[in-house]
């Protein structure tokens, strides 16, 4: 392709490109050192922007996540509410078993609250709300535990659901999926904790972070649905990460690409899906030992 | 039907093989609904195979089993139905730990059966899943495990195999070694669940050494602790070698202690340390406001109808200001100008340099919250129903909001936003223009001033939940649920918010999570509001005592009792505390 442009247009290949390499540049200063906001147009009403990216890995044939990304908005001059639903699920117990309750488990997450939450949404005449958003997270994750309790018995799965209210997003999340908030300043912050033994580990001093990502044990877990009774998810709620986004992923990420490579993709690629794509791309690169599956939010406007 | 679940339900029936006779009988259905016809194979050998184990044993503690058969998709397990209640159940409905005699009595049992499953042949049965509500207690106090496992079996996956339950199982449980001390270690979690009463489910995995038996319930007799600690380490080979040394420990124990012999409790006693006021001041009535700090000069407000401004280092009288009715709310200075509302129904603006009068406003009704200033309005509440606006350059109203009940909250202002509760049980969020964003309905009067931080708004209610709620929407967020109601206002420190409530506790909870941190059990309703000053969480109660407690942890630092109910909110400035009380006393502490 690049040959017939230059043909048509007559182009030559430049050859100053190889001059170019070899150019000395000046250390930046401590000025040019701090991080560029970079302040997103203005955009009314407030929306979410999502992308997501899932791949078997390259030692997997076949995937036993399950991703659900919702992004909605009702604005109508009293109210401007935008609604997302944000699910990464990792299943686990072998092939039948690990695909049938990631995929029951997310499924019926989203589908409950859809019908709990975005439905009293759009009704023009809503009920009164009976339940909190913590007890009605946390009301999905029990029904997603008998969904796999029954219908992918032996399988168990993690899940981290992210759903997202105005400025408030709440989290409900069960194994060694994770949640960040990612920020354009290079910071991470991780809301979920791993219900992993290397984990724990970690938290009682008897390994380090490192040693964590390369322990034997480290698929360990020790909270999951479908394999853990009663369960219990850990259910918290954040103001959402102002400048920054929202990242969702299955340890098929974290697992494999660093947190601060993490931070550089999702601050240089503007498009989430084509961060996400990027992200799975690297994963790849690095062995792909496991499934992968990402999601990246970002806050447009507000 | 006598329980349930995951995979189907536990049902007590009657075995009409003997109509004469009363024979009941436990029939465990399992429904199998899995849509892979390997999967349901499996799930079915799985139930099959605890049958084939059960029918093999014969030990007091273990049920009968008396036929098993599946139909269609359902399987059915026919045991011996057992009379009694399972030890988790006896947990819950009690308040107590479980006494050290009669624990050490129920453990023996277990080692028991545990020696006659682990002694097993061909094959030694680890039965994997021993927790409270796996034994049973029957009629004779005599312990049943129950719960062979059905579908417990798992493949192995590749993220390791679970079996068994968080907190009691050991951490090789969770890399697919089962071993015989796996049932001891889950054993000593038993008991030390027994013997604490704290649900080692509700703990981190593993942590148990971090909470020793005897720093929770010091009656428990060392050597059982020890015991408890034998079995709860962390590497199997140093827990007991066998269930029957443990065995042998407990019947050891329990013949030198006499083990019928009752336990006393020994009762923690609390060094209380002694405080007393660096001033106080007497009023001709009940303080029921809350003082303000500024400038060196305490503000206060009492039932004598007389605003008062005394210095903030020794209480001593610079001027008083009287109106037509009681002062309940909380003075605010602005700008070389206290704004303070009556019982007589007027806002009052006066210096407060030497409390001259400025202007005035008249309501309908008096005013029991304080005021709040922003974009040159001060905004409070009125017993009339209404939230007003009122231009302090011009003291002309701007707007007022009628609602459907007297306003007693203080209206908390952020971003352009005004939030409030009143007593018709309404809480409202309001713009600059009066105009009603959104509403939110408790079931009970919200007296509570609310508290906006990070996009969440915090208040307590008289219908006994504490709310946070989406400040843009409404929506409710979490809601903790205490025991009786509350008019105490919130107050938050880094990730915490702390309230009072009738229930006679002072909370401390984790604002992201919902998740209580601590309580502070007070001998009486928590009518007052908590401050936090220098790590320290200051909050009165209606029996008149006035209390400083450690932030993170609720530990009491010191209390001091007045002699009246204490409804106001302390103040804090330059190192001194100030509370007003019904005793008709303003009183300034050292924190």
């Amino acid at each position: 392709m690049n040959k017939y442009f230059r043909n048509l247009f007559k182009t030559k290949k430049s050859e100053a490109t190889t001059l170019v390499q070899n150019i000395q540049t000046t250390p930046l200063s401590e000025d040019q050192m701090t991080p560029a906001v970079v302040k997103s147009p203005k955009v009314f009403p407030q929306q979410f922007l999502a992308g997501s990216g899932q791949s078997n890995g390259m030692q997997r044939d076949h995937n036993e996540d399950t991703l659900v990304a919702i992004s909605t908005l009702v604005s109508d001059g009293d109210i401007e509410l935008p609604f997302g639903i944000y699910i990464v699920a990792d299943g686990m117990g072998g092939h039948i078993h690990g695909e049938a309750a990631s995929k029951a488990a997310a499924r019926v997450v989203a589908k409950y609250l859809i019908s709990r939450v975005y439905n009293k949404l759009i009704d023009p005449l809503p009920e009164p709300m009976e339940k909190s958003l913590q007890e009605t997270m946390e009301g999905a994750i029990l029904e997603a535990q008998k969904a796999v309790q029954r219908f992918a018995p032996g399988g168990g799965t993690t899940l981290t659901c992210a759903m997202i209210l105005g400025e408030q997003v709440t989290l409900g999340h069960v194994g060694d999926s994770r949640a960040y908030y990612i920020y354009p300043d290079g910071r991470n912050q991780r809301l979920s904790q791993d219900h992993s033994l290397v984990q724990r580990m970690v938290d009682m001093d008897e390994i380090t972070e490192e040693e964590a990502l390369a322990h034997p044990s480290r698929n360990v877990l020790l909270r999951a649905l479908g394999q853990s009774d009663p369960i219990r998810p850990d259910i918290q709620t954040h103001q959402i990460p102002q400048g920054g986004s929202i990242l969702l992923c299955s340890d098929g990420l974290w697992g494999v690409v660093s947190e601060n490579e993490i931070n550089r993709v999702v601050n240089t690629i503007q498009d989430p899906s084509l961060a996400c794509s990027k992200l799975v791309e690297m994963a790849n690169k690095a062995g792909g030992p496991d499934n992968i599956s990402v999601i990246i939010v970002r806050i447009a406007g507000g | 039907m006598i329980g349930i679940g995951g995979m189907g339900s536990v049902y007590r029936a009657r075995d009409m093989h003997f109509p004469s006779v009363l024979k009941l009988v436990a029939v465990k259905e399992m429904i199998n609904q899995a849509p892979d016809p390997l999967v349901r194979q499996t799930i079915v050998q799985n139930f099959e195979r605890e049958a084939n184990i059960l029918v093999t044993l014969n030990h007091p503690s273990i049920p009968k089993i008396y036929d098993f058969f599946t139909h269609d998709e359902r399987s059915y397990l026919v045991e011996e139905f057992i009379n009694g209640k399972d030890l988790e159940t006896i947990l819950r409905q009690n308040q107590n730990p479980i006494r050290e005699d009669q624990a050490i009595l129920w453990a023996i049992e277990i080692c028991d059966v545990l020696e006659y499953l682990h002694t097993h042949q061909p094959e030694p049965i680890i039965f994997r899943d021993i927790k409270p509500s796996n034994i049973m207690i029957n009629q004779l106090n005599r312990v049943v495990l129950v719960d062979f496992g059905i579908a417990k079996v798992f493949k192995t996956g590749q993220k390791g195999t679970m079996i068994g339950t968080e907190g009691y199982s050991p951490p090789e449980q969770y890399r697919g070694d089962a071993s015989l001390q796996t049932d001891l270690y889950a054993l000593g979690a038993t008991l030390h669940y027994m013997l604490t009463h704290c649900d080692p489910r509700l703990e981190a995995p593993f942590s148990f050494k971090d909470r020793p038996v005897r720093e929770i319930n010091p009656s428990v007799t060392p050597e059982l602790e020890v015991i408890i600690e034998t079995a709860l380490q962390y590497n199997p080979e140093d827990r007991f070698p066998a269930a029957s040394d443990m065995k042998a420990a407990l019947v050891a124990l329990a013949r030198r202690t006499g083990a019928l012999t009752k336990a006393t409790s020994a009762k923690l006693t609390l060094q209380e340390q002694v405080v007393s006021p660096v001033w106080e001041f007497n009023f001709e009535d009940e303080v029921r406001s809350s003082p303000t700090v500024e400038a060196g000069i305490v503000y206060a407000g009492s039932y004598d109808n007389n605003i008062y401004a005394l210095t903030a280092s020794k209480g001593e009288f610079l001027w008083k200001y009287a109106t037509e009715g009681g002062i309940t709310s909380k003075p605010l200075v602005d700008n070389g100008i206290l704004y303070f509302g009556s019982e007589d129904g007027k806002l009052y603006a006066v210096s407060a340099k030497n409390g001259k009068p400025m202007w005035d406003f008249p309501t309908g009704a008096p005013i029991r919250g304080s005021a709040r200033i922003a974009e040159g309005h001060v905004f409070f509440g009125s017993d009339d129903n209404n939230l007003y606006a009122v231009n302090i350059a011009s003291y002309r109203k701007s707007w007022s909001l009628n609602t459907e009940g007297a306003i007693r909250s203080t209206p908390f202002i952020q971003g352009g936003l005004i939030y409030f509760g009143n007593e018709a049980s309404e809480f409202i969020c309001a713009d600059f223009r009066g105009q009603i964003k959104w509403r939110f309905n408790a079931r009970r009067a919200n007296t509570s001033s609310a508290l906006v931080i990070d996009g969440i708004v915090y208040f307590s209610s008289l219908d006994g939940n504490f709310y946070a709620l989406d400040a843009k929407s409404g929506w409710v967020i979490w809601r903790f649920r205490m025991d009786k109601g509350s008019i105490s206002s919130p107050c938050a420190m880094e990730n915490m918010v702390f309230v009072g409530s009738a229930d006679n506790n002072i909370y401390c909870l984790d604002r992201s999570s919902s998740r209580e941190i601590w309580r502070f059990k007070c001998d009486h309703q928590v009518s007052g509001s908590p401050s936090i000053y220098n790590g320290g969480v200051y909050c009165g109660t209606a029996d008149g005592t006035f209390y400083c407690l450690d932030y993170k942890t609720g530990r009491q630092r010191w209390k001091y009792v007045t002699h009246g109910p204490i409804t106001g909110t302390p103040a804090a400035a330059n190192d001194l505390i100030y509370i007003g009380s019904s005793d008709h006393k303003i009183y300034a502490f050292l924190p």
